[in-house]
């Protein structure tokens, strides 16, 4: 009786945002007479960040400290149409249809700033420290707050701007499958040791090691929240969780969380990510969405190192010490695979 | 546990001269969450709030004779029993909002039940405590009906019909086919041309999204002839625009309210909830809360449904796949809510993130008599992806090849032609690969260490196949397509050919970039439909790339 080591690889790519696209969300920006803004939307934050990351991108394109824009989610009544958090689509489509509503919104700042000043707007830029002033001659400036006030008070001007991002519908054939799916694609390739006990068949998560490509990483602190705890979900949906634990049978379902099996502290691994980014043309900045794919290559990942390490084919999911042991019988024993790196 | 951003990756695609984007800026909303103060939507008390409580089918598949409310009525605290005959618009699926798929779903089943836990009536009460009292005393005469749970048991002759929209238990696609096809180039020929072939089958287990919060809603009158509404909801408009089609209000009615949810991961976009409040509301007058107790959420509450996938690959003996065929069964469960979504997005995705010359799939939405499955993080790719991945270590396996090397063998690159018949762009596969080995320390050769996804694609594996190998199985009749893409342009040809027992495309077709499209110049106008429009819907139902009833 032994504990085998494995290691297991997979790699995947994931679809960002609804497939086939005509799935729409607006964003509205406006400032108040103290260069404050507000960003409007009616999108949902699940946890995920979406106020935040929208906040980044609303005072990158605004040109203003991020102190200085706050984002309001989902209220019917003042929050444009959004289709909703899902399908990793919050990130890129919100972000820019915020985009476009900033860029609006930032035209008239410049506008009413160039007014002040007396110089034409297109000789503008902002210092992202809550001041524009004539390029090339910082010393001709004035603070966002007093062009916003002016565009208030003096020039009547309303400093705000509209935006939508849609992604229009695409349609598929029915007797090829030709479709555009999706404008942009997230990446990963993860490894995942396990120890596999061939006496009592339980596997223990040693570590994962991985490398996602998310197009820019908006905000890396996110992005790390998101990637550790989603792979850690991966982990669990490959060898702890279900609602039916004998599928297609639905006996023994769980009724809450002492049934509901999920790792606890002392079962969750370590995790050590590289993040790439290659920009999606499309994407706000770049941005792509790390929000689903995380998960993903670490069910067969997971599988495929208890092979590496007794030589069983897990096949269906949740990975059980039932499966692994019945598995070792079968094979006559463990048969542990040749060692990797 | 680190965290690394290995800029030097593409540092030639990005401008990294930002001032707040790329920066680890603390979250807007941290301090309200870490201090317990962020407002969910169970955090909106009302005077006089009542409770609602349903009642669930104890069976897997039964016809309802007759539900008896007059005990449950008598009970104390009891406002009100809500039944079927009280929604005014008691059918619907959940993207008829995207004009995919029929309407097939009610909110509160009168007919019959197709899965354990299907509520039939709804207990408003003043306490939560009397409503589940109430719920133990409504009389419902069941006639219990045969049931079936395995997908493949589900579509043989003879199954019992789980949801009658559908009779063969199979969702239809385009109004044509009771699976959604994907042909490229020829599998079989690609089969015949490989040294081996190896199969493989998978099962993908239904999971639960198990968010901390549990999904609800609280609806209250509120000035003025509207509804106020708290909801924990993954999507404002869905659950908005389905409470308007089933209760028939007006959409400037409702007044939503959300945004900040604790935990969805998709399980909260079925848009149970809110029009269940609403009609509360609407039939007392009062504020009214109905949330899943865990209970629900863990096996009424929708989960991540099952996927069975049977994978073939024809493989040369240096690791190169020639041939990728995919049989899919998704779990839809008893409706169809947004299952038949994710299997086109599942087959929009094949064969995987490499570049395969012949790629074939049939994918089946099935009923069967469980809780009806919903969107969890990774919807319609998870599973597929598991199948794919456990099966490349196979190949890897068979042909004696590192499974790294294999999947950087077989990696898309950019301006390889996908299976979906658009290049591929913007791919990075191989250089995850290639880190991930490298932190793992798992020695790779010097052609996979020198491997790239911006060289060697394009060119011939660019090209679309000089030829696809087309059928018509799974043709079904009774549907016709109707496309809500091609509405507003009445002068394309219709999506029906003639039908043709086999149909070859001789003539490859230009290949196009997938281009990131210009907006809209006008903005979409997405207003719900007036009460007029949805009066019609059950009997309009068309769908993304259609289906019409005849």
């Amino acid at each position: 009786m032994a504990i085998h080591r494995g290691r297991g690889f997979a790699s995947i790519n994931y679809p960002i945002g609804m497939n086939l696209g005509g799935d729409p969300s607006q964003a509205l920006v406006h400032s108040n007479p103290g260069g404050k803004f507000m960003v409007a939307l009616s999108s949902i934050d699940l946890g995920q960040g979406m106020k935040s990351v929208t906040r980044q991108i609303a005072a990158e394109t605004l040109g203003v400290p991020v102190e200085d824009v706050y984002v309001d989610t989902a209220d019917s009544d003042t929050g444009p149409h959004c289709m909703g958090s899902f399908a990793s689509r919050g990130t890129h489509r919100v972000g820019n249809a915020v985009i476009q509503a900033a860029q609006e919104a930032r035209s008239v700042m410049l506008e009413a700033a160039a007014e002040e000043l007396e110089v034409d707007p297109a000789d503008l830029v902002t210092d992202g420290k809550g001041n524009i002033h004539v390029k090339g001659a910082p010393s001709k400036s004035i603070t966002t707050a007093e062009a916003c006030g002016a565009a208030q008070f003096k020039q009547g001007r309303t400093v705000s701007g509209r935006g939508i991002f849609l992604i229009p519908l695409s349609e598929v054939d029915a007797d090829t499958g030709e479709m555009t799916p999706v404008s942009c694609f997230a990446h990963a390739a993860l490894i995942v040791d396990v120890d596999v006990d061939d006496e009592t068949g339980e596997i223990d998560v040693i570590q994962m090691n991985s490398a996602y490509e998310l197009g820019r990483a908006l905000n890396p602190r996110l992005v790390e929240q998101q990637l550790v705890g989603g792979a850690w979900m991966g982990m669990s949906h490959a060898a702890w969780e279900t609602t039916e634990p004998y599928y297609p049978e639905r006996s023994h379902g769980p009724l809450d969380f002492n049934t509901y099996l999920m790792p606890g502290p002392g079962d969750i691994a370590p995790h050590n990510i590289a993040i790439l980014e290659r920009p999606a043309p499309d994407g706000p900045f770049g941005g792509k969405g790390p929000g689903e794919m995380c998960a993903n290559p670490v069910l067969p990942a997971m599988v495929n190192a208890v092979f590496n390490a007794v030589g069983v084919r897990i096949d269906e999911l949740p990975i059980t010490p039932e499966k692994v042991l019945r598995g070792i019988r079968a094979n006559g024993g463990a048969q542990p695979q040749g060692r990797r790196g | 546990m680190s965290i690394e951003f290995r800029k030097e990756y593409f540092a030639d695609e990005r401008d990294d001269n930002l001032n707040e984007v790329g920066k680890p800026t603390q979250r807007q909303d941290a301090l309200g969450h870490v201090t317990g103060r962020s407002p969910y939507f169970d955090d909106h008390l009302f005077d006089g709030l009542l409770h609602i409580r349903c009642v669930r089918s104890p069976h897997h598949h039964a016809r309802i004779r007759r539900i008896d409310t007059s005990e449950a009525e008598r009970m104390p605290g009891v406002v009100r029993i809500i039944t079927g005959k009280d929604v005014p618009h008691n059918l619907n699926t959940l993207l008829s909002l995207l004009d995919f798929g029929l309407d097939d779903e009610p909110l509160l089943s009168d007919k019959k039940v197709a899965y354990k836990g299907e509520p039939v009536a709804a207990v408003v009460a003043e306490t939560e405590r009397a409503a589940r009292d109430a719920v133990a005393k409504v009389r419902v005469d069941w006639e219990e009906l045969p049931a079936v749970f395995d997908v493949e048991d589900a579509v043989k002759p003879g199954a019992p019909v789980v949801n009658e929209v559908y009779p063969k238990n199979l969702f239809v696609y385009h109004g044509r086919y009771d699976h959604q096809k994907l042909r490229y180039g020829d599998v079989e020929a690609g089969f015949r041309q490989a040294d081996r072939i190896i199969e493989g089958r998978y099962q993908m287990s239904p999971i639960e999204q198990a968010p901390t919060e549990t999904c609800g809603a609280i609806a209250a009158p509120e000035t003025n002839d509207r509804y106020v509404v708290y909801t924990s909801t993954q999507a404002l408009f869905f659950s908005l625009d389905t409470t308007s089609k089933l209760l028939k209000t007006p959409s400037n009615r409702l007044h939503f309210i959300g945004g900040t949810v604790g935990g969805g991961f998709g399980g909260k976009v079925d848009s149970l909830h809110e029009p269940m409040a609403v009609l509360g509301t609407m039939l007392t007058g009062r504020p009214c809360k109905y949330i899943f107790d865990r209970e629900e959420e863990m096996q009424v509450g929708a989960p991540r449904g099952a996927e069975r996938w049977y994978l073939k690959d024809g493989v040369m003996n240096d690791g190169r796949i020639v041939a990728r065929k995919f049989v899919g069964y998704f779990d839809s469960g008893a409706y169809t809510r947004l299952s038949s979504y994710a299997i086109i997005k599942g087959v929009g995705h094949l064969p995987g993130p490499y570049t395969i010359p012949n790629v074939y799939a049939d994918v089946y939405c099935v009923f069967t008599n469980r809780t009806p499955a919903t969107a969890m993080r990774g919807f319609g790719i998870t599973g597929v992806d598991f199948a794919i991945e456990a099966h490349m270590d196979k190949v890897a396996h068979e042909v004696g090849l590192d499974p790294i090397e294999l999947r950087i063998l077989n990696a898309y690159r950019d301006g390889d032609m996908k299976a979906h018949r658009r290049l591929a762009k913007n791919t990075a596969l191989i250089e995850c690969c290639q880190v991930a080995a490298e932190k793992a320390k798992w020695p790779l050769s010097q052609a996979a260490s020198q491997a790239s996804s911006l060289r060697d694609g394009g060119g011939e594996r660019g090209r679309l196949p000089a030829h696809t190998a087309t059928d018509q199985n799974g043709l079904v009749s009774g549907f016709t397509a109707q496309s809500y893409a091609k509405k507003s342009r009445a002068t394309q040809p219709s999506a029906t050919p003639p039908p043709q027992m086999a149909r070859h495309e001789s003539a490859p077709v230009t290949p196009r970039v997938e281009q990131p499209r210009p907006q809209p110049v006008q903005p979409a106008s997405a207003p719900p439909p007036p009460p007029a429009a949805t009066e019609q819907r059950h009997t309009r139902f068309s769908s993304i790339s259609g289906l019409r009833r005849r």
